[in-house]
């Protein structure tokens, strides 16, 4: 048989069929359910009067809509309300299972599908949300997808799909200290661009990807769509077996031994041809933070605002000076030295416990910077009790930080944690577009230790010298 | 679907790199629970000003492009969110067919289940369009994009330009194959007996 990446193996198991047309059939195994982009797709099939085909492979819950404070109070918001009420309505009626806003098992969709074994190895996984890419942290095909691919899914469980090519992103060395998940990321969109994986699917491999944790590899993975690349993958291993086991969702007795055999066997063969290949050597790699507009427009900690004059084309030239204009910096001035008024941790990025855990290990014993307002927002109601469990909520609360309800937040600002115009944010997101944390806002993305420095010294700050104090 | 053949109407230049879906369609007008409307919130930030009147500078908002029914773009279009209110919101402003060097995956897809043809070209070919007066026409049959005597000719996928042309239901095709579906199903309960999901 000829050699075979993952992403071509998971694809062959998951083919139905391939029509005359050329394109494939593709078996949806796990589908999870948002309330922003599936409304139109329940409505679709209610006119069609078509039923859901499996409403056991799919998981909802209400993220983005959602307030971070009093959630017991309801939703202010009415359009926000009515949203969250019509996603109930609909898996009331469709018999979807779902986790209501005020369980503690609420949280953002990709946060929520890992936590309960929703997600697992060798699955397809889809959502109607671009970072569904998360999911392949765990070597499940995970990709976002559109209403009316949500519609279709519903209906037939299935997608029409053209295949990707194969991308393989290999980082030499270990990561130095102080350095995580995120700035593996950063800096891979920082050298292919966010185009560079476009038409592909992207497998994460090297020393520094097996010794990430799967929270960092969901970091990873996650901003594999701000790369371009519709899916990341990480091959699973112990790490992700440890992981899933015992999981409420995930198999038990003699399954989970039948699917960890399974499992054991998900990788690219050794002799696989990738069609693409990336190689990053981060062993001096410094801890990243965005300048631009851009997720791809970022420099080390210890780097300058770059001159547009420097830029390869006129049409980047262009880009860059508009990029610095709405994001109000001067070239050259030194990353150090630019000042913010606002910190957000969360997100799918980097909402999870182990991040928050190194927030916190940063803000312990810390003030916030006057005239700096910072946000926490755990990923889940289960990152927010594990949290708490540790104390960490004290150590946020007792440095200046706000302690939030889980939700999407001031990672796009749909509910009310929007940023004023023309407010500076060090944010652990994922998407640096103009106006994304409110309009005229501008968001420099980061780690979240590199977030909790920016949070207790009111500008950029290399995080590696706070832990060394 | 409205199917798409041949369209002749005025080219908007918007030739920025890396248009996102924030941009195309902001956060605030995701909340909706239809399809239609959200034309007069295209592009929202920068084609109103904070008070919420017309910024004059922007080209949507001048004449004759507040008609236009083709967009002419910079690379990687469509970036970012999955949001089908991206193509939702140029469809109904009036845009019908894009023209970029290049565009998003997830958005690209976006566009056939709407009836919006995504068509690459060459920058230098849309520096070419957007200098030149007058309508283009966009002949998906012929795959040709013509104007100002130029022809231009475009690649596209032979069974996405089926979808466009028959204003194909996806849905509908697939529930062609429904019986593989169930035969998949029935083989993979016994392969990967795991994946079933028993408790909620
Ligand atoms: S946290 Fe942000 S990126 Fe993630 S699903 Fe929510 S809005 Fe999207």
């Amino acid at each position: 048989m000829t050699p075979r990446t993952l992403y071509d193996r998971i694809w062959d198991e998951h083919l139905v069929t391939t029509r005359a047309d050329g394109t494939s059939l593709l078996y949806i195994d796990r589908h999870l359910v948002h309330e922003v982009t599936s409304p139109q797709a329940f409505e679709g099939l209610r006119e069609a009067g078509r039923p859901l085909r499996r409403p056991n492979a799919i998981l909802s819950v209400a993220d983005h809509n959602v307030p971070t404070i009093d959630q017991e109070k309801g939703i202010a918001d009415l359009t926000c309300r009515l949203q969250v009420e019509a996603l109930e309505a609909n898996v009331k009626t469709y018999g979807v299972p779902y986790l209501p806003l005020l369980d503690e098992r609420q949280g953002i969709v990709h946060v929520v599908g890992p936590e309960q074994g929703f997600t697992l190895p060798g699955t397809t996984v889809v959502c109607g949300d671009s970072h569904t890419s998360t999911h392949g942290a765990f070597g499940a095909l995970a990709f976002g997808i559109g209403t009316s691919e949500v519609e279709h899914v519903l209906a037939t469980q299935t997608l029409p799909q053209r295949k990707s090519r194969n991308l393989r992103v290999r980082f030499e060395g270990a990561l130095p200290r102080g350095l995580g998940a995120k700035d593996l990321a950063l800096a891979l969109i920082g050298r292919i661009g966010t185009a560079g994986g476009t038409g592909h699917v992207m497998e994460f491999t090297g020393p520094a990807v097996r010794a990430l944790s799967m929270e960092g590899r969901m970091t990873l993975c996650n901003m594999s769509i701000e790369g371009g690349a519709r899916s990341g993958l990480v091959a699973p291993d112990d790490t992700t077996f440890a992981y899933l086991h015992g999981r409420p969702l995930a198999p038990k007795g003699p399954l989970w031994e039948a699917a960890l055999a399974h499992w054991q066997t998900l990788a690219s063969d050794e002799a696989a041809s990738f069609d693409q290949e990336v190689i990053l050597d981060i062993r001096s790699l410094a801890p990243q933070v965005t300048w631009g507009t851009s997720p791809q427009w970022v420099t080390d900690i210890g780097g300058r605002v770059p001159d547009p004059a420097e830029a390869a084309s006129a049409d980047e030239r262009e880009a860059m000076r508009r990029a610095l204009e709405y994001m109000d910096l001067r070239p050259g001035t030194p990353m150090e030295a630019i000042p913010l008024q606002a910190v957000f941790i969360g997100s799918c990025t980097n909402g999870r416990i182990e991040d928050l855990r190194e927030a916190a290990a940063v803000a312990r014993g810390r003030k916030v910077a006057p005239g700096v307002r910072a946000l926490v927002v755990p990923g889940s109601g289960l990152v927010k009790s594990q949290a708490e469990a540790e104390g960490l909520d004290r150590i946020f609360l007792e440095a200046g930080f706000e302690w939030r309800q889980p939700g999407c937040s001031m990672c796009l600002g749909m509910n009310e944690d929007r940023l004023a115009e023309g407010v500076r944010c060090a944010s652990t997101s994922n998407r640096n577009f103009e106006g994304r944390q409110g309009r005229g806002s501008r968001t420099h993305l980061v780690s979240p230790g590199m977030a909790a420095a920016a949070a207790v010294t009111g500008r950029f700050t290399d995080v590696r010298r706070l832990m060394e104090m | 679907m409205e199917p798409f053949t041949t369209l002749t109407g005025i080219a908007a230049p918007l030739l920025r790199s890396h248009i996102d879906t924030d941009l195309i369609i902001p956060k605030q007008f995701l909340t909706t629970l239809v399809r239609s409307g959200l034309g007069r919130h295209l592009f929202h930030e920068w084609r109103y000003d904070a008070e919420g009147r017309e910024r004059p500078d922007f080209v949507l908002n001048q004449a004759p492009y507040r008609q236009a029914s083709i967009l002419l773009a910079g690379p990687n279009f469509g970036c970012g969110s999955s949001r089908e209110h991206a193509p939702w919101a140029l469809k109904d402003f009036g845009i019908r067919a894009l023209l970029a060097p290049s565009f998003a995956d997830i958005f690209f897809t976006n566009c056939f289940a709407n009836g919006l043809l995504p068509v690459q070209l060459p920058m230098e070919i849309l520096e070419t369009l957007a200098s030149m007066e007058g309508p283009l026409t966009v002949d998906l049959p012929a795959q040709q994009v013509r104007g100002g005597g130029h022809t231009f000719p475009f690649e596209i996928e032979p069974a996405c330009k089926a979808v466009l042309l028959e204003g194909l239901d996806e849905i509908r095709r697939t529930e062609a194959n429904l019986a593989d579906i169930a035969a998949y199903e029935a083989r993979r309960r016994v392969e990967a007996p795991w994946l079933e999901i028993r408790s909620h």
